[in-house]
């Protein structure tokens, strides 16, 4: 593949970011997962973080969350770096951020009420009566008010992400990181989870990290795109100017086009090597 | 002969590795001690699902070990005319050995297992990392009471299971096979000693088992592979190792307590 890569001198969407990656990399192994990546996250806004899969989209978002420390570079989550706070100070500033992970995560011993209510018994000394309302306000924003009693095995997949979508926000957090919120969803589900993610963006101030495969969904609530491939930004942009970039990568995964710079083959031999019907070089 | 040798120091590092990282896991299970000894209902919770529920299993295989004991005992004892001794003989055998080996080894069977698929399942479905992510620490709010409720449960069931076990070996000697009770029960009271085989026998030796045990349940889970099969290899591993663990350390405190 001949990702068109420019990352080394990305100019910031916009000023005050709430995110920013710098010359950000990580290996695993001798894998080259990022490699001098820069981003910028801007505050209360949606921004979309796009790729093939295997490109290291979760990957980013657990550095970011400091699950995961960077091997070079640095990720400073409103004003504070990441990977250089102490554990203490990491879980505080993870109050407030908010990550819905993509299988929902729920916990299986809670049912829907008592996942929702976890965060807030646990970092608050409000008393029952409170959480409940809280609780009841924040089921009923992504419309699982009258699931409260339900437990996660009794839940469909989007009722699912739904649910921990009113988990994410039960602690009223500046940012939530959605990982691959829509894969797997049937289209009125996908659709609700899109108007969801975009109203409480608004609706609460929010700034939102969304990982995605799906072009067209995650394009139509994004404000801003980046598009990652081969452990570099590939290109980013608003929705409409990457709709008219010239990149053939872009393009490609845009449009999802089967032809195009991304090699539809895994790097192996040549063919008529492996079946042994040739001599000579054996990598492609 | 090289390649055998390569192949051994390569299986020692990887055991000396895993034993390192369990030893820092258990480091952070006891840095969690003081932040849970502030919701004792986290191990109230546990102690229910490890304990009380494996009642039933440490009850039945109790009553049976205690009527086999009976039996054995009283087919050896009869050709000498000492089975008013019977009693001694059950009840040694299980509070010195078989009370609190047997419930260490139902116990890694029935509740560790499910203590090591439970946490290795939780990480699979990435519970783990989003109760990370929540700010909150999962060898608090996770491990540590499970490793504790096991740890005080695991005493009390091997209590249980060798007190069960004397009324089964009481119920075949006296009841099936004629023995005299006040024999029975005469001859058990003045032969096992408070300190010398109930403390140093079924207390210590439980209370040790129940620490390994759950260490090694709890470990496995947190180190598990997060695929169907690596939860699959860690509940086996659970199983295998707390039963060689348990026989092992069962000889070392038996050659402490009982040795000449």
């Amino acid at each position: 593949m001949s990702a068109v890569t420019h990352s080394a001198a990305i100019p910031i969407p916009d000023a005050a970011p709430l995110i920013t990656v710098r010359n950000l990399s990580f290996r695993r192994g001798s894998r080259i997962i990022f490699e001098n990546v820069d981003l910028a996250i801007p505050r209360g806004k949606i921004t979309a973080i796009m790729g093939p899969s295997g490109t290291g989209k979760t990957t980013l978002l657990r550095l970011i969350g400091g699950q995961i420390r960077p091997d070079a570079g640095r990720i400073d989550v409103d004003g504070a770096c990441v990977h250089e706070l102490g554990r203490r100070e990491l879980y505080q500033l993870r109050k407030r951020m908010s990550m819905l992970f993509q299988s929902g995560a729920l916990f299986t011993d809670l049912s829907v009420y008592d996942n929702v209510a976890f965060p807030l018994r646990e970092h608050t000394r409000l008393p029952e009566s409170f959480i409940r309302t809280l609780t009841l306000m924040k089921l009923e924003a992504v419309g699982l008010r009258g699931a409260r009693h339900l437990m996660p095995s009794e839940l469909s997949g989007g009722m699912a992400r739904r649910a921990a979508l009113a988990r994410a926000i039960a602690l009223d957090p500046m940012m939530i990181m959605y990982d691959e919120p829509f894969s797997g969803q049937d289209p009125i589900t996908m659709g609700v989870l899109v108007k969801l993610i975009r109203t409480l963006n608004d609706a609460l101030g929010l700034t939102s990290i969304i990982v995605s495969h799906d072009v067209k969904e995650t394009a139509s609530i994004a404000d801003y795109i980046y598009l990652i491939s081969d452990g570099s930004v590939v290109d980013h942009g608003t929705p409409q100017a990457l709709e008219h970039s010239r990149s053939g990568w872009v393009e490609q995964f845009l449009h999802a086009l089967p032809d195009g710079p991304m090699s539809f083959h895994y790097p192996a031999p040549t063919y008529a090597h492996d079946l042994a019907l040739a001599e000579g070089p054996a990598l492609a | 002969m090289l390649e055998s040798v390569r192949r051994l120091g390569r299986l020692a590092l990887r055991f000396l590795q895993r034993l390192g990282k369990a030893t820092l896991f258990l480091l952070g299970l006891l840095g969690a001690l003081a932040a849970l000894c502030k919701r004792p209902g986290l191990i109230v919770k546990q102690l229910y699902s490890l304990g009380v529920l494996s009642l039933p299993i440490i009850a039945m295989s109790g009553l049976f070990v205690g009527m086999v004991l009976g039996l054995q005992g009283y087919a050896n004892l009869v050709d000498f005319g000492a089975t008013s001794t019977l009693g001694t003989v059950v009840a040694l055998s299980l509070v010195r050995e078989l009370g609190p080996v047997l419930a260490a080894l139902l116990y890694a069977a029935r509740a560790g297992s499910a203590l090591t698929a439970e946490i290795g399942l939780m990480k699979v479905t990435e519970q783990l990392a989003c109760m990370q992510m929540m700010a909150v620490d999962p060898f608090a709010r996770v491990f540590a009471p499970r490793f504790v409720a096991g740890f005080i449960a695991m005493p009390l069931l091997a209590g249980i299971f060798t007190a069960i076990g004397v009324l089964g070996g009481y119920f075949v000697a006296v009841k099936q096979l004629g023995v005299d009770s006040g024999a029975f029960w005469s001859q058990m009271q003045a032969s096992v000693g408070l300190v010398d085989d109930v403390i140093k026998g079924v207390v210590i030796k439980s209370i040790a088992f129940g620490w390994v045990a759950n260490w090694i349940a709890v470990f496995e889970g947190y180190d598990a592979i997060p695929t169907s099969e690596g939860i699959s290899l860690a509940t086996t591993r659970t199983v295998v190792n707390t039963a060689l663990v348990v026989l092992a350390l069962d000889f070392v405190l038996t050659a402490i307590f009982f040795g000449v």
